[in-house]
C-alpha cells in the first residue's frame, strides 16, 4: 500500500474540489452497483470531469500500485462495479457529454457517462437513434454498456453493443490512452473493438465511444400471443424464425411473471395464459403489414389461444409497458429477488424450464420467467427474503445450479449481464484449465500488475480449484440428459 | 469431412517444444494477402464437416477446412445465407480461411462483417493448446470475446479448427439498379438513402455508375425503387459476384492495389481511378506508392496493400496500436511461432 496521505493529497491536485470522496458517508452511495446482495466500501472515490483529469488518476494509481474499479451509472446486475476496500473506486459519471453528432455517417462520439437513452434521444431530430435498449435504457451509461456488452429486447434484429460501435478511446493502465476501431467500417490489425467490448474494466478505461446509429424504422407494430404451454410459444418462435421473418423483438414470459406483469401495469395481457409471446415487427408500412398476417397465422398454427395485433401505437406501448416493467412487477411479489441471465439454444427451452420448475419446489423459493426468446437469452428471477436466514444462500445455490444447466444444455451462464463477481464460479465450469489461462494472459497484455478491477470476470485457477471442491458431485455434470455439442 | 484435431495440436505442441515457425494454410485461395510466412505447412484442409445446422435458431457450426461452398449450399436449402458474403478468392476457399482473413462481401455495410456473424471459435493457440471461445448462443458474454479477435487475425493468433456462425434469411427478393452519376454524388446518395430507410444492401461506385442492390420484402423494395428510380441490372447476380470476387473489369491490374476503409461519407479521398463499395466506406485503388502509413489523419483513413504486394513488406497494424498488438501475440504464441510474418513484418 502506498503513503495514503501523499496519495490522496496527489489525487487532490488532479481533481476539482468535490471530486474525490474519502468520508464513510459519502461512500456509502457507491458500495454497490444494481447486483446489492454484494457490498463494500471504497476506499476512495474519485469523480473526475474529463478524459485528462482520468488519465492522471489511472497514472497515480499505476505509480502507487493502488487498484482501479471503474463504474459508470451504477446499474451493472453482476457486481462488475463492486468496489475494492483498498481500491480507487472511478466514477465516469461526470464525463456526460455528447461531443459529436456525425448524421452522414451515422455515428454519435460521446463520453462514457451518457445515458444510453439520451444519444437516442440527441440524434432523434436527424431521424437516427442508438439501437442496443437494455431495460435499464433510461438510467445506465453508455460506457458500462460497452464493457458489458448490454443487450436489450431488439438484439436479435439489431444486435448487442459490439454491433453497433464504431471506436472507442480508453486509458491503459500505464495513462497511455488509445484510439480503436475508426469512424469508418474495420481497421486494420486485430479486432480490439470487440476484444475490449464486454470486458468489464478489466484492460482499460473507456474515456469516448462512437456508437452507430440507425435510422429510425418507418413502423412498428406487435403481437401478443397467449399459449397453453411456454414449451408451445418457444415452438412458436422457432417457427417463425424458419419462416425467414427476423422479429425486432420477441419476448416470453410465464404464468408468474405474466400476473406479475398485470397487476403492476395493467397491460392487457391474459391472465390465465401459462405463456405469452411479445412478437414486433418493424419497416416499411406495406412490409409491417405482409409480415404481420404471417406471423399471426404462424402463431395460431402453433396453437396460440389468443393473438392480438396492438390497434394503436398507445397500445404497442402498452403490451411493452409490461414486459418492460415485469422486474419491479415481480419485485412487487417478495422482499428481494435474484435474476439470472444465462443463454440456451431455443431448443431446449422447454426442459430447462421444466427442471427450473423442478428445482424451484425443492428450494421453496419461486420463480418467474421472462425470456429474450429470439436468441434464447433466459431470465428466470428467483423470489427471496434476505431477512430469513440462509435464504441468500439457498438463492444463490438455486441460481448456480440453473446456470451449470444452461453450460450443459450447450449454452452460457451470461448473455448480457457480464460475468462480475456473481457468476466467477461458474466461469470455472463454463471453462477449462488452458481457456482460464489464455484469458489471464489477455489480461496481462494491457494491464501486466492487475490494478484494473482485479478478482471480476476472470476467476484464478485457485479459486477454480476450491470451487470445484465444493460443487462436482461424483464428477457428474448436472443435466446429463441433455444433448451435448 | 474428417476430424483432425488430434493430429494438428500434436503437430502445434511439437512445434511449440522445437520453436518452429508454421505456416497455416486451408485452400491457398488468399494466400497473395499479407506477407509470406515460411515454416512448416499446416494443412487444414482436411479438418473439415459440418457439425450442426440449425435453421430455427439460426446458427451453423463447421470445422475450419470446410470448404464456403458447401456450407454456402446447405444454407442455400433452408432460404438461409452468410450475410456478410465472403469473398472466395479460389474455389475450394475454407471457412477457416475466410474468417481469418476476416473478409466481407459487398453486403457488409449493412448486415456486418464476418466479425458480427461470429458467434463462437475454437483455436489451437501456439502452445499447443485447444481452447473453445464463445459458443452457439447469440448473446455470450463469459470472459473476454476471444472469438471474435480471431477475425483478421490471420493465423497469427491461433490455428483456427472450428467456427460457428449466426446466419439469416436470404431476403424475399432483390432487385439491382444503375445511376449514372459522379463519385461524390453517388456518395450524397447513397448516405441519404441509408439515412433514410431505403433497403439499400449493397452499392459499387466505378467510373460514374453507381450500381446499388435493394433487398427486403417485395412490397418494400418496389417501393424503394419506385422513389429511386434508376435503371434495373438484369445480370445482377453476375454484377454482384464479380465485385466479391474482384474479377470485375476494375480488378483486372498488375499494380498494387490497395484497400482503403474510411467514413462513408468522405467525399473525395482518393485523387486517382477508385471503386467505391459499402455506401462508400471501402474504397479500392492502383498504386505503386508504397505508404509507410497505414493510418492518414487527414482523411481519417486506414491504407493497406490488398494485392500484387510486389515484395511491398505487410503493414497491417497502425503505428500507435504495434506495441499492444506485440503483447497480445504474445500473450497467445508466446515463441512466435504462428504465421510469422503474415501480419506484420515485426512478429
Amino acid at each position: 500500500m502506498p503513503d495514503h496521505t501523499a496519495f490522496i493529497n496527489k489525487l487532490r491536485r488532479i481533481l476539482p474540489s468535490n471530486g474525490l470522496l474519502s468520508e464513510a458517508a459519502e461512500l456509502q452511495p457507491y458500495e454497490c452497483d444494481g447486483l446489492s446482495a454484494y457490498r463494500q466500501t471504497p476506499w476512495l472515490v474519485a469523480l473526475p470531469e474529463n478524459s485528462t483529469q482520468v488519465q492522471a488518476i489511472v497514472r497515480c494509481c499505476h505509480e502507487a500500485s493502488v487498484p482501479v474499479v471503474a463504474r459508470g451509472a451504477g446499474t451493472g446486475l453482476s457486481g462488475g462495479a463492486l468496489p475494492l476496500e483498498n481500491g480507487l473506486l472511478l466514477s465516469l459519471a461526470r464525463l456526460n457529454e455528447i461531443i459529436d453528432i456525425d448524421a452522414d455517417n451515422r455515428l454519435a462520439t460521446v463520453q462514457p457517462g451518457v445515458r444510453n437513452l439520451a444519444i437516442s434521444q440527441a440524434v432523434a431530430p436527424q431521424g437516427l437513434y442508438y439501437a442496443p435498449d437494455p431495460s435499464s435504457q433510461i438510467a445506465c451509461s453508455i460506457g458500462g454498456n460497452v464493457a458489458e456488452n448490454a443487450g436489450g429486447v431488439h438484439c436479435l434484429k439489431y444486435g448487442l453493443t459490439v454491433h453497433n460501435i464504431a471506436q472507442l478511446k480508453i486509458i491503459t493502465i500505464e495513462g497511455d490512452c488509445l484510439t480503436i476501431g475508426s469512424h469508418g467500417f474495420d481497421t486494420p490489425g486485430y479486432d480490439l473493438l470487440a476484444l475490449m467490448t464486454g470486458s468489464e474494466g478489466l484492460l482499460g478505461i473507456i474515456t469516448e465511444i462512437t456508437v452507430r446509429l440507425l435510422p429510425q424504422p418507418e413502423f412498428a407494430q406487435v403481437i401478443l400471443a397467449s399459449f397453453d404451454s411456454i414449451e408451445m410459444a418457444g415452438d412458436a418462435v422457432a417457427s417463425i424464425i424458419s419462416s425467414g421473418i427476423i422479429p425486432a423483438g420477441l419476448e416470453i414470459m410465464d404464468k408468474l411473471a405474466i400476473q406479475a406483469a398485470e397487476d403492476f401495469v395493467h397491460a392487457g395481457y391474459p391472465a390465465d395464459a401459462a405463456g405469452l409471446l411479445l412478437c414486433e415487427l418493424d419497416g416499411s408500412h406495406s412490409e409491417v403489414a405482409e409480415q404481420m398476417q404471417s406471423v399471426q397465422q404462424l402463431l395460431i398454427d402453433c396453437g396460440a389461444t389468443q393473438t392480438t395485433i396492438a390497434a394503436s401505437e398507445a397500445e404497442r406501448q402498452r403490451f411493452w409497458a409490461g414486459r418492460k416493467a415485469a422486474f419491479p412487477a415481480i419485485g412487487r411479489l417478495s422482499p428481494d429477488y435474484y435474476c439470472m441471465d444465462g443463454t440456451i439454444p431455443r431448443k431446449h427451452l422447454g426442459k430447462v424450464l421444466a427442471t427450473i420448475s423442478q428445482w424451484s419446489a425443492e428450494y421453496a423459493l419461486p420463480v418467474a420467467n421472462v425470456f429474450h426468446a429470439g436468441d434464447g437469452n433466459l431470465h428466470p428471477l428467483i423470489l427471496y427474503n434476505a431477512n430469513k436466514p440462509g435464504e441468500l444462500e439457498r438463492t444463490e445455490e438455486f441460481g448456480g445450479r440453473i446456470l451449470e444447466m444452461c453450460i450443459a444444455a450447450g449454452g452460457t451462464i451470461t448473455g448480457e449481464h457480464g460475468v462480475g463477481m456473481e457468476k466467477i464460479n461458474q466461469m470455472c465450469s463454463q471453462f477449462n484449465e488452458a481457456e482460464l489461462e489464455q484469458f489471464h494472459a489477455v489480461k496481462a497484455a494491457f494491464d501486466p500488475d492487475g490494478l484494473l478491477n482485479p478478482g471480476k470476470a476472470i476467476p484464478t485457477l485457485v479459486r477454480c480449484a476450491e470451487f470445484g471442491q465444493m460443487h462436482v458431485h461424483n464428477g457428474e455434470l448436472p443435466f446429463p440428459e441433455l444433448e451435448r455439442f | 469431412m474428417s476430424d483432425q484435431l488430434e493430429q494438428m495440436q500434436a503437430f502445434v505442441s511439437q512445434a511449440y517444444a522445437e520453436k518452429q515457425p508454421i505456416a497455416i494454410t486451408g485452400s491457398g485461395s488468399k494466400a497473395f494477402y499479407g506477407g509470406q510466412s515460411s515454416g512448416r505447412k499446416l494443412d487444414t484442409t482436411r479438418h473439415s464437416g459440418i457439425l450442426s445446422y440449425e435453421p430455427s435458431e439460426l446458427v451453423i457450426t463447421a470445422r475450419a477446412g470446410t470448404p464456403l461452398a458447401e456450407i454456402e449450399t446447405v444454407l442455400r436449402e433452408h432460404k438461409q445465407m452468410l450475410a456478410f458474403e465472403p469473398p472466395h478468392f479460389g474455389p475450394a476457399a475454407t471457412l477457416g480461411g475466410s474468417i481469418a482473413c476476416g473478409f466481407s462481401g459487398p453486403r457488409r455495410a449493412t448486415a456486418g462483417a464476418a466479425r458480427d456473424f461470429l458467434l463462437g471459435a475454437n483455436i489451437i493457440n501456439g502452445k499447443g493448446q485447444y481452447c473453445r471461445f464463445g459458443g452457439q448462443v447469440m448473446k455470450n458474454v463469459a470472459g473476454y470475446d476471444l472469438s471474435r479477435l480471431m477475425a483478421g487475425s490471420l493465423g497469427t493468433l491461433g490455428v483456427i479448427m472450428e467456427v460457428s456462425l449466426k446466419v439469416l434469411p436470404i431476403p424475399a427478393c432483390e432487385l439491382t439498379q444503375q445511376f449514372e452519376i459522379s463519385a461524390e454524388g453517388a456518395i450524397r446518395q447513397l448516405q441519404h438513402w441509408a439515412n433514410n430507410n431505403y433497403p439499400i444492401s449493397a452499392s459499387c461506385h466505378v467510373d460514374n455508375i453507381l450500381t446499388a442492390r435493394f433487398s427486403g420484402g417485395e412490397s418494400r423494395v418496389m417501393e424503394g425503387i419506385d422513389k429511386t428510380g434508376g435503371e434495373t441490372l438484369k445480370t445482377a447476380d453476375d454484377f454482384w459476384l464479380s465485385i466479391r470476387e474482384q474479377t470485375h473489369p476494375f480488378f483486372v491490374q498488375t499494380e498494387p492495389l490497395w484497400r482503403i476503409s474510411l467514413p462513408p461519407a468522405t467525399l473525395s479521398a482518393t485523387p486517382t481511378r477508385c471503386l467505391t463499395e459499402w455506401l462508400g466506406g471501402l474504397r479500392w485503388i492502383f498504386s505503386n506508392q508504397d505508404n509507410d502509413k497505414v493510418f492518414n489523419e487527414n482523411t481519417m483513413s486506414y491504407s493497406i496493400l490488398f494485392r500484387n504486394n510486389n515484395n511491398i513488406k505487410p503493414n497491417m497494424i497502425p503505428d500507435s496500436l504495434m506495441p499492444l498488438h506485440s503483447r497480445i501475440k504474445h500473450a497467445f504464441d508466446p515463441a512466435g511461432i504462428l504465421n510469422p510474418g503474415k501480419l506484420t513484418d515485426q512478429y
